[in-house]
């Protein structure tokens, strides 16, 4: 909190209850942390911790069925994860939005990070998932928002990938 | 998978948990499940997965907590779960009470040559959903066990898991629609959830 206006976390997570998101699949991340604890305690959200970032696209594609909006959060590793499952997502025209944290592209102290994390992005698009960048927090709850409104509107997959300067890298020393 | 258990045919298991299923929602696996699905009669409330691999049971979570006033009953193969054995514990920590998950085990890969599968060796998957948290488990290897599952999965307080002992044969197969947006835009229209 910076003299009480909500943090940029805080702000996606309004921008999730405006959309009426109800499942939300997770992969315990430390860039999400505070986005998966307000998930966890808000009684109208269904939290779902995963043991692989894939379940959570087939969670998705299951509410939906089901008549309910979720979302996925994960780090681009997870990503990497995913891609078999998107063939379903845009075989059945899946509305899909997943938030990723990115590693591997900024001051990262871990080499083995950046082989996914510097191509994200171009796995996504080759998946034919509509990707958005954010740099600055200014940005965050906007772009969440609007990956969203196209994805829902549209039946289409959407990425959010939310970036390492914007995160701040890990600090692998204390 | 015992050399001596009984095993039943796939046809005849899909038809017995179909048989008085009211209201159910079916999500079937990548492969021949969906097949024999389609061999009891094409409905509205079937989704069939026709690839993503690994998907049905999770698939069957997210569609359970989304209708938790329907039942919701995921029939796959034995290779289709092993792909998504992961899915087991996801489940196994949710545990909604409208969800059963019916794994038809032949201990092969039917759609690729019928090659051995895990479970044919050592792998034993009631025992993996018990440890994964699932409090009521079956083995299932005579017609009677499978009435009792049927009935079970209509009135069951927690999640299912049951692992039907089926022959490694294949029948004729009888293919249902394959158009995703199709199979995914009828489905949520019989059950009301396209609004």
């Amino acid at each position: 909190m910076n003299d009480g206006a909500l943090e940029w976390r805080e702000e996606i997570f309004a921008a999730l209850k405006a959309a009426e998101i109800r499942q939300v699949g997770y992969v315990p991340d430390a860039g999400h942390a505070r986005l998966i604890e307000l998930c966890r305690a808000d009684p109208t959200i269904r939290a779902v911790p995963l043991t692989s970032e894939e379940e959570g696209v087939a969670l998705l594609a299951g509410a939906w069925l089901g008549g309910q909006r979720g979302t996925l959060l994960m780090q681009s590793s997870g990503v990497g994860n995913c891609i078999n499952m998107l063939s379903m997502t845009k075989t059945c025209r899946f509305p899909l939005t997943m938030l990723v944290t990115m590693r591997g592209e900024w001051a990262e102290f871990n080499p083995w990070q950046v082989p996914m994390g510097s191509r994200t992005q171009a796995a996504l698009e080759l998946c034919d998932v509509l990707v958005y960048r954010v740099d600055r927090p200014e940005d965050a709850a906007e772009t969440v928002a609007a990956a969203l409104d196209i994805a829902f509107n549209g039946d289409l997959a959407t990425a959010v990938l939310l970036s390492q300067r914007l995160i701040g890298a890990k600090r692998w020393v204390k | 998978m015992t050399a001596n258990e009984t095993r039943l045919d796939r046809r005849v298991a899909i038809r017995t948990l179909l048989e008085n299923r009211g209201d159910l929602l079916l999500v079937t696996g990548l492969g021949s499940t969906t097949w024999d699905a389609a061999s009891v009669a094409d409905d509205d409330r079937n989704f069939y997965l026709w690839g993503a691999m690994g998907a049905a049971a999770m698939v069957g979570l997210g569609l359970a907590i989304a209708q938790p006033d329907r039942r919701v009953l995921v029939v796959t193969g034995d290779g289709e779960m092993l792909m998504g054995l992961g899915s087991l514990a996801t489940i196994g920590v949710q545990r909604p009470p409208n969800l059963a998950i019916a794994v038809f085990d032949n201990g092969h890969y039917g759609e690729t040559g019928m090659q051995a599968s895990h479970t044919a060796d050592a792998v034993a998957l009631a025992g993996v959903a018990r440890a994964c948290g699932f409090k009521e488990t079956f083995d299932i290897t005579d017609e009677r066990g499978l009435r009792d599952f049927a009935a079970r999965l209509h009135n069951s307080a927690s999640s299912l898991f049951a692992r039907v002992v089926i022959r490694a044969d294949e029948p004729p197969r009888v293919l249902p629609p394959r158009d995703g947006v199709l199979l995914k835009n009828r489905f949520r229209r019989a059950i009301g959830a396209d609004t």
